[in-house]
């Protein structure tokens, strides 16, 4: 099977370089899978988890704030925040809902309330699959 | 001519200055090692988002609804400048430098007529702008008690400015910062940091992209993030750069305490020697006159 580049890296530094046969996520107009041979491709990411295929292994990746871009040398995921599902401990998970929680009780406006409704529940599950 | 004791007072106070500039030196070594590697790591995201961000900068060139980030204010009246410096002196010349530098802009902009507000990160510079101009320095930040640099540092103050600047309050802003190039070399750089400018896309971008959702909002939550990145890296290279210069400074400060202790000490000897001497001649031409 053709591989493909695969970097994620957060700001303090680079996550993980692997060469993976496919890597699914959780776009933030839906989940969305790359293979080799994608088509190059610009998206915003929900908070969720990152699924990586490479030489039958699988694992799991928690994201948050993100963005993907897919292009002719590979795909590369810059999230704010990226923890590995090995290193994913209840202290992570409780420190990931309160930062949700505190941005929900800062929201003003309807508008910006929904978004972080959405973006707690988007934490919720993420750490309910996680766990 | 100094008496002996003042001499052997002075080589004991010289001798533990330099203790204390040899230790402060291998406390720089040491965190320099530390900072640099923070900062070599936060490179890769920052180079990557910076290619996006033209990307997308590129596709918008032109259109309406550009945001405003990317866009400006259309006036170019109100200068913010965010200089950011280390909490700490004793570091050469690495704080003057930036301010230095920051102080030349702000005259500028001054002559030219335009309105000047500071923010200051670290306390030195806003030590050092405070007596000029301290009437524009709009606010200060201190890192005084952060162990290392955060992202989440950062990301606080890249929200802050955004807030400032679509709240209205200033039109460009500036970020003064140190750049790393090497243990012995810092230089003081300006960049600008807001309306973002971006570097001409690489000819290799030119491939047609799918947006998901479209460019403009993509950008929307891009910019703000490029902002933090930005700052995040200055803050980076700043404190790599701080330790480079305080090693240095603190290695030119052991060497001339050494350069200081031989010389007192062949001062010391002479002088001893002369007193044996001259108590020898007294001794001697007293059994003569026997």
């Amino acid at each position: 099977m053709a591989t493909f580049k695969f970097e994620l890296v957060s700001p303090e530094r680079l996550i993980l370089s692997v060469d993976a046969d496919q890597v699914d996520l959780p776009g933030s107009e839906g989940d969305f899978g790359v293979l080799a041979g994608h088509a190059p491709f610009l998206t915003t990411l929900k908070t969720g988890i990152v699924t990586v295929k490479a030489g039958g292994l699988s694992s799991r990746i928690y994201v948050r704030g993100g963005f993907a871009d897919v292009n002719a040398a590979g795909l590369s995921v810059l999230a704010e925040k990226a923890v590995p599902e090995s290193e994913f401990d209840p202290a992570v998970a409780a420190s990931e809902l309160a930062i949700a929680e505190t941005v929900l009780a800062e929201a003003r406006t309807e508008e910006a309330k929904d978004q972080a409704i959405a973006a707690l529940d988007e934490v919720k599950t993420a750490v309910a699959a996680l766990a | 001519m100094a008496s002996l004791k003042e001499l052997k007072n002075r080589i004991a106070s010289v001798k533990a200055t330099q203790k204390i500039t040899k230790a402060m030196q291998m406390v720089a070594a040491a965190k320099l090692r530390r900072a640099q590697e923070a900062a070599i790591a936060a490179r890769p995201y920052a180079r990557r988002l910076g290619l996006v961000v033209a990307n997308l900068a590129g596709a918008m060139a032109g259109r309406d609804d550009a945001p405003r980030l990317l866009a400006g204010t259309g006036r170019d009246d109100v200068h913010l400048l965010v200089v950011c410096t280390a909490e700490r002196g004793l570091c050469g010349g690495f704080n003057s430098s930036i301010v230095r530098l920051a102080r030349e802009h702000i005259a500028s902009l001054l002559a030219a007529g335009k309105t000047v507000k500071i923010l200051t990160v670290g306390k030195k510079g806003a030590d050092a702008l405070k007596r000029e101009h301290g009437e524009r320095i709009i606010d200060r930040i201190e890192l005084r008690g952060v162990k290392s640099v955060g992202f989440d540092i950062a990301v606080d103050l890249g929200k802050r400015i955004v807030e400032l600047y679509d709240a209205g309050e200033f039109d460009v802003c500036t970020l003064f910062y140190s750049e790393f190039k090497s243990v012995i070399q810092q230089i003081p750089t300006a960049k600008q940091l807001l309306p973002v400018k971006v570097d001409a896309p690489a000819a290799a971008s030119e491939t047609d992209y799918e947006f998901e959702p479209d460019e403009a909002e993509i950008l929307e939550t891009l910019l703000p993030r490029y902002i933090s990145v930005t700052l995040f890296s200055a803050l980076l290279e700043n404190a790599a750069g701080e330790m480079g210069a305080k090693m240095s400074a603190m290695d030119n400060a052991t060497r001339n305490a050494g350069e200081m202790i031989d010389r007192l000490s062949i001062t010391y000897n002479r002088t001893r020697q002369a007193k044996i001497t001259t108590e020898l001649v007294e001794i001697i031409s007293g059994a003569e006159a026997l």
